[in-house]
């Protein structure tokens, strides 16, 4: 059952949804409207003169293969950071919400690593995996794995994933946990007289009711990982070696506040936005669907 | 950099500014890159050069790296907010230069004219300026930081493993084998690998990197660095890479801590390192060296090329502002001031008078081998080979090169295609710059 609330004053609900719509409309639609623009220009660095150019931002941008790739290698580390740091942090989140004694002290250290900034989580992890000075690389090379992610992409890119997940981890913790306490214990508990074991339990009542939560977070991951993750790419391998952790909004930002080259940075940002329009539509259309509320 | 120190520089700054408000002076926004050391370096200047003028009062603030700080510039001056001044890159130039072409941009010899400032360029050391100057050979930009790339040894593991500091790139390979026969595990690398095994090798063997005068002529210069020798020359490191005798330790200088923990025993990377080493090493003896020559190239070396930053004076400001720009301008040219700085971080000094008075001072007897950088640089009179580069986009087309070269690096590619890759896509950004600035 709904419950309609009519207001009296006709103009007090628009007055009371402006700040809203004047944020989405200053902050969204105005830079999003001025990306669409700057893409069919060119135009130099101080901006004294624009040119009209048509597609040709997006023409140039679709013949070059390095482009290309790219889609390739954002799909692979959108895809594992998701996966990685939800799976994780599920994981955590049901450990966390067994534990009796010290609750709080646990679930504030694994709260923690979401103050730090993506940049500096980056940094963080490519000391530690530094190829001369890093810990981790040195117990891998006691283990004889010739670590070096300066030379190796698939290294270097399994590297900024973990970096991006272990970041992404606590936020999702706190969503699971949160999730997780909202279940009612009456219906693990007649499940448990019913005899179904704690895997059971987990797959066919918890799991299905944390799906909101779940699916929140599938959506929220993805646009973290697609969008977020530039400042600690930047911080780190800066798209490299070679291009092989050169994900598009890492191109966003190289070819516009490197390259000073505004349209093409401005046509890639739109397709980018494109991008996550359209895959959040899909979930929304067809996952969504199987959510319980 | 000490809490103590942080406080000090704090109060210090906040004394300074609330005098300045007091006096009020003239006000110059400086803004800068240099982090660390180097930054409280700049804000020595500055409040040394404040100390002593009743009229004007720089205000240095740190904007970030080089890229950072040229980005925030430009956003600001697009915002009508520009600093006086602001420090650039070197590959940042063309940029710049095209910028002053349309007025944004006050060149540093008309500053200095108007503010009715003697200022004679010859003073100045010819292979530093020479990058920064227009064709009719006027200045548009004051030589702030500059270096030049040299082969850094660990004097300690050459002799151990009996080979003498090498001065070409056989004896190159000849050392590194010896080394990684001693159990060194990486025993050649090197740092911003554009700049040093590209731009600088090509000077330094008087081979042009691309037409028009290396970019210097017009924009419509284009790459041809896929030449025999560099490809040649990128294939022989790639061959000392399958044999282990060179390990890639990442871009700009990044590999710093393979030659600082003793891992590597060669390493060519800019000759400001040195204030950072002269601390951090105290396992082992370093030196540095000439680059080494590539002796089926050229008989004998050119002279390198620099890198590093200058000072570039923004448009749009008040005339009494900008002739305390100049008188800071002035101030900085000094030879005590550039000799302290030089002595102190391993720049090069801009002027000859500042690397007499670093004769005269002992220097070079203290501190050995610190004049590598310059003797280098003015090996001989610049030709237009090796007087600098100048290209549009620059620093992406720097980013083509780092990726392509990496790739050759991992194996995947030859150093022919690799180099033919880099020209092609270098020469489709050069193409772009030119249409929009053109």
């Amino acid at each position: 059952m709904q419950k309609r609330v009519v207001f009296r004053n006709t103009w007090l609900p628009y007055i009371l949804v402006a700040p809203q719509i004047l944020v989405t409309l200053v902050f969204f639609f105005w830079p999003s409207w001025q990306a669409l623009e700057s893409s069919f220009y060119i135009e130099d660095a101080f901006g004294f003169s624009r040119e009209w150019v048509g597609l040709r931002n997006y023409t140039e941008l679709f013949a070059d293969p390095g482009y290309l790739k790219s889609f390739r290698t954002t799909l692979i580390f959108g895809l594992c950071v998701t996966f990685l740091a939800m799976s994780i942090s599920l994981a955590l989140a049901v450990a966390a919400n067994r534990v009796l004694r010290a609750a709080t002290v646990y679930r504030t250290f694994l709260i923690w690593p979401y103050a730090v900034a993506p940049a500096l989580a980056g940094v963080i992890w490519y000391f530690l995996m530094n190829p001369s000075l890093g810990i981790v690389s040195y117990w891998l090379r006691a283990l004889g794995y010739d670590w070096n992610h300066y030379v190796n992409g698939e290294q270097a890119l399994g590297m900024v994933i973990v970096a991006a997940a272990w970041k992404q981890i606590s936020y999702n913790f706190l969503f699971f946990l949160a999730g997780l306490q909202s279940i009612p214990k009456s219906l693990v508990e007649a499940a448990a007289i019913d005899r179904a074991g704690p895997g059971r339990r987990f797959w066919t009542i918890v799991f299905p009711l944390l799906s909101p939560t779940t699916f929140f977070l599938l959506v929220v991951n993805l646009v973290y990982a697609f969008f977020d993750t530039f400042s600690l790419i930047h911080a780190t391998t800066e798209g490299g070696p070679a291009d092989a952790t050169s994900i598009l909004v890492f191109r966003v930002y190289n070819t516009g506040f490197i390259g000073q080259d505004y349209g093409s940075s401005a046509a890639q940002s739109v397709v980018l936005m494109a991008l996550v329009v359209a895959m959040t539509f899909v979930q929304f259309r067809y996952i969504d669907r199987r959510v319980n509320y | 950099m000490t809490v103590k120190s942080v406080l000090s520089a704090t109060v210090a700054s906040i004394a300074v500014a609330s005098s300045a408000i007091a006096a009020d002076k003239a006000q110059v926004e400086f803004w800068h890159a240099m982090g660390g050391e180097l930054g409280q370096m700049v804000d020595t200047f500055a409040s040394d050069f404040n100390a002593g003028s009743d009229s004007c009062q720089i205000n240095a603030t740190y904007k970030g790296n080089y890229t950072e700080n040229m980005t925030a510039s430009i956003a600001a001056f697009r915002a009508g907010q520009q600093p006086h001044i602001t420090q650039v890159f070197e590959v940042g130039t063309a940029t710049m230069m095209a910028a002053e072409g349309k007025g944004a941009v006050y060149p540093v010899y008309k500053l200095m004219e108007d503010a009715g400032i003697d200022f004679d360029q010859s003073a100045y050391l010819p292979a530093v300026i020479s990058y920064y100057t227009d064709t009719d050979n006027n200045l548009l930009s004051l030589p702030f930081n500059s270096s030049t790339p040299v082969l850094w040894y660990n004097k300690t593991a050459l002799d151990a493993a009996g080979v003498a500091v090498p001065t070409t790139w056989d004896e190159v390979e000849e050392a590194a084998r010896a080394l990684k026969a001693n159990g060194m595990t990486k025993p050649f690398s090197f740092g911003w690998q554009s700049w040093t095994n590209v731009e600088n090798f090509s000077a330094w063997h008087n081979l042009p990197m691309a037409t028009e005068e290396n970019g210097f002529a017009s924009l419509k210069t284009e790459f041809t660095f896929n030449n025999d020798a560099v490809v040649n020359h990128i294939q022989r490191i790639a061959d000392m890479g399958e044999e282990g005798l060179f390990v890639y330790g990442g871009r700009r200088g990044d590999s710093r801590a393979q030659f600082v923990n003793g891992e590597t025993a060669l390493w060519i990377n800019s000759s400001a390192y040195y204030g950072g080493f002269k601390t951090d090493i105290t396992e082992f003896e370093f030196g540095q060296t000439m680059l080494p020559l590539e002796t089926s190239v050229a008989d004998a070396p050119q002279n390198s090329i620099i890198g590093g930053a200058t000072l570039w004076v923004l448009s749009g400001h008040d005339q009494p502002e900008y002739t305390c720009v100049a008188e800071f301008f002035q101030f900085l040219s000094q030879p005590e001031q550039q000799a302290m700085w030089h002595q102190n971080t391993g720049y090069v000094p801009i002027t000859t008078a500042a690397y007499e008075l670093s004769k005269e001072q002992g220097f070079y007897e203290s501190d050995p081998l610190t004049d590598t950088a310059i003797k280098q640089l003015s090996l001989n009179a610049p030709t237009p080979a090796s007087k600098g580069v100048r290209f549009g986009s620059f620093v992406q087309v720097r980013d083509i090169i780092n990726e392509e070269l990496e790739a050759v690096w991992a194996g995947d590619k030859d150093a022919k295609s690799a180099l033919d890759a880099a020209v092609e896509r270098g020469n489709a950004l050069l193409r772009k710059f030119e249409e929009a600035n053109g």
